[in-house]
């Protein structure tokens, strides 16, 4: 008989689909674990006529789904999913288990992982398999200032949140097939202690700097506001969003809309241009994010030139001048 | 009456300290401590229901001994006992043991306890894990990110955004709410509130074999995670520094990231040098 194969489990948060869709990262990223344990990709539904959920998982990279489908299950309630999945990892054993860390998933990941008496991570930017095949967890403490390295070396199994756009989806592909396991609802199932009385959609948050993979953040260093205006040009360019420092913000050279810190917005773009700024640590805290940092700044001392992956000892608006041309040229060519 | 409980925990005040570097754990001794923002927040909601319908608060905290200055800051608040539960063997619990300690303090020195009130999150380790976990321990229904509540009978109702919905839940009791942060202003220290913290503060302090706990699951001994490693986010970045004119700047960013910025863009950047 064949050892049953180790699987990596992604719960599947769907509320919100469109906006959020950090289960299908977790998915792409849980592929990419997988090989490196010889592991299978599974994931877990549960609600009311779950069918769309079940195909789109399976269409970004789930091999085989649990799949609890009950109209009680309508509404999210954290004590029945906690129940039904405390059940559920304990018949099957998972390696891991990996839940998005959205509002739901922070309430629900530590009553389950409190009932299987095992270790969790909360809200991670980082997931790796390290030299004894144990899961990594990159966690942010101290306001983003630091990254703790986390392992759960003896329990099981190993849990971590993960903070939506922490990892880049894969593209689906509706010709793949996967295993769908019905789990039956549980007859004994108690009263729910928490009843939802009322339940709406909260008017639309713009999230367009939150979500945007280029970001421009200008700060006090520009000067003035005609000079910081220069930055709308280049985001306008590169397709990106402007962000600004509080100073900047003050100075009316942006909306308070485009706050980035600790009074306004995190985000978390694949590139991140920072003109005249100094890099204060309430300013630093949400943009930890960012995959590639340029700063710009003509003290090559400020803390944010020591954070950058380019630091650029320049006059901010003569450089973003020059940049825009440089991007103009070639994007013609 | 209501018999209402509030997890308080002490944080330090700055937001950069210095780690050490074989445990990964925050010298948080170097640095003054203060009330973690969310717990003054759950503070607050058990003094609005005590002030609207009566009961009695508890303030509870495990920390070092110095700790004990939170609790006597939400005595002068108007909360009306402490428990201090410090233990040497307490220190580096991650939040699993953390609920366990206080679930059993709870039980032991709360017995017949209403409501539990934390915050959603500290500020020094952020996991917003420890509300949940100790609802799990106390076996008791909890809900998080609360902004507005208000009980009634034997129910709590309550409003939280989560997930971009505005939820209105209803909770039996005894029950747990971890609660948002930044959601009251502020309250001044009412007059006899400080007397009432320092002349006569009822104030237990309690270690582990107090509480009646299993020292093998408490601490770091008894935690399930373990840190491997604490870096700086920056570490490890090349942090190649670029001087000059600004146009020979953007050439030479150009010759050696042109990749990198180009994925980042999602576009071709390489530019055909001869027909240029
Ligand atoms: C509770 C609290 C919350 C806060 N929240 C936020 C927040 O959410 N967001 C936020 O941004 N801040 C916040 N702050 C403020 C924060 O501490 C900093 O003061 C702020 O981020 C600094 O902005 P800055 O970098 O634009 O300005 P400065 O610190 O003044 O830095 C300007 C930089 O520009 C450089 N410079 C000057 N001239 C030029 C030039 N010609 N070309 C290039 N570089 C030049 C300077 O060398 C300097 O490094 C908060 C503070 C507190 C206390
Ligand atoms: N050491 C502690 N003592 C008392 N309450 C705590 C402690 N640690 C966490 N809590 C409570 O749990 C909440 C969430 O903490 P955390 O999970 O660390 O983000 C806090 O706001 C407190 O109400």
């Amino acid at each position: 008989m064949t050892a049953k194969r180790r699987q990596i489990w992604v719960f599947g948060d769907y509320r919100n689909y469109f906006q959020n869709r950090v289960t299908l990262q977790l998915l792409s990223r849980a592929t990419d674990l997988a090989r490196k344990i010889d592991a299978e990709v599974c994931a877990v539904v549960f609600g009311d006529k779950v069918d769309e959920w079940v195909g789109e998982y399976i269409a970004h990279g789930a091999e085989k789904i649990y799949r609890t489908d009950h109209p009680r299950l309508a509404a999210y309630g954290v004590e029945t999913y906690t129940l039904l999945m405390e059940r559920l990892v304990k018949r099957e054993k998972p390696e891991i288990v990996l839940v998005g860390a959205t509002a739901f998933g922070r309430e629900f990941a530590p009553r389950l992982a409190k009932r299987l008496v095992t270790g969790l991570t909360a809200d991670c930017i980082g997931l790796d398999i390290n030299g004894e095949g144990l899961l990594v967890q990159m966690a942010p403490s101290f306001g983003g200032n630091l990254v703790a390295e986390i392992v759960t070396p003896e329990r099981r199994p190993q849990m971590a949140t993960v903070r939506p756009g922490t990892f880049q989806e894969i593209p689906h592909d509706y010709a793949r097939t996967g295993e769908v396991v019905d789990v039956p609802m549980p007859r004994d199932l108690p009263a729910d202690r928490v009843r939802l009385v009322q339940s709406e959609r909260c008017p639309q948050r713009d999230q367009k700097l939150e979500d945007a993979k280029v970001v421009v953040c200008g700060g006090r260093g520009l000067g003035s506001k005609k000079k910081f205006a220069k930055l709308f040009e280049l985001a306008e360019l590169l397709g990106g969003e402007v962000g600004a420092t509080r100073p900047a913000v003050y100075a009316d050279w942006a909306d308070h809309n485009a706050l980035v810190g600790q009074a306004g917005k995190q985000i978390r773009p694949q590139i991140l241009f920072c003109f005249g700024i100094s890099g204060a640590i309430q300013f630093t805290a949400a943009c930890n994010g960012a995959k590639f940092v340029i700063a710009v700044n003509k003290n090559p001392n400020a803390a944010m030139m020591k954070r950058a992956d380019v630091a650029i000892v320049a006059d901010a608006s003569q450089f973003c001048a020059a940049l825009i041309q440089e991007f103009k040229k070639r994007f013609r060519s | 009456m209501l018999k209402l409980v509030v997890c308080i925990k002490q944080v330090p005040m700055v937001s950069e300290l210095p780690w050490d570097p074989k445990t990964g754990n925050l010298q948080r001794d170097l640095a003054e401590g203060m009330m973690n923002p969310a717990c003054r927040s759950a503070l607050d909601a058990a003094l609005r229901i005590k002030e609207a319908v009566g009961g009695e608060i508890t303030a509870i905290t495990m920390g070092p001994p110095m700790a004990e200055e939170v609790l006597r800051e939400a005595i002068a608040l108007g909360a009306d006992r402490g428990v201090l539960l410090t233990d040497r063997k307490m220190a580096g619990a991650d939040t699993s043991v953390t609920s366990h300690v206080l679930a059993r303090a709870i039980e032991k020195n709360c017995p017949g306890f209403d409501l539990v009130l934390c915050g959603l999150a500290t500020s020094d380790s952020e996991t917003a894990q420890v509300g949940p976990q100790l609802a799990e321990e106390l076996d008791i229904p909890g809900v998080t990110y609360v902004d507005e509540l208000e009980i009634r009978d034997r129910t709590v109702r309550m409003q939280r955004i989560a997930d971009y919905f505005l939820e209105t839940l209803e909770m039996d009791l005894p029950g747990l709410v971890t609660v948002m942060a930044g959601r009251h202003a502020p309250r001044y220290v009412p007059l006899g509130g400080l007397q009432a913290a320092f002349a006569e503060a009822d104030i237990v302090s309690l270690d582990a074999a107090a509480i009646g706990i299993d020292p093998e699951r408490i601490g770091a001994k008894g935690s399930a995670t373990k840190i491997l490693n604490v870096f700086s986010p920056t570490e490890g970045k090349e942090n190649i520094v670029l001087t000059g004119a600004p146009k020979r700047i953007v050439e030479q960013l150009f010759e050696r990231f042109d990749d990198r910025i180009g994925s980042a863009l999602g576009r071709d950047l390489k530019t055909d040098k001869r027909s240029s």
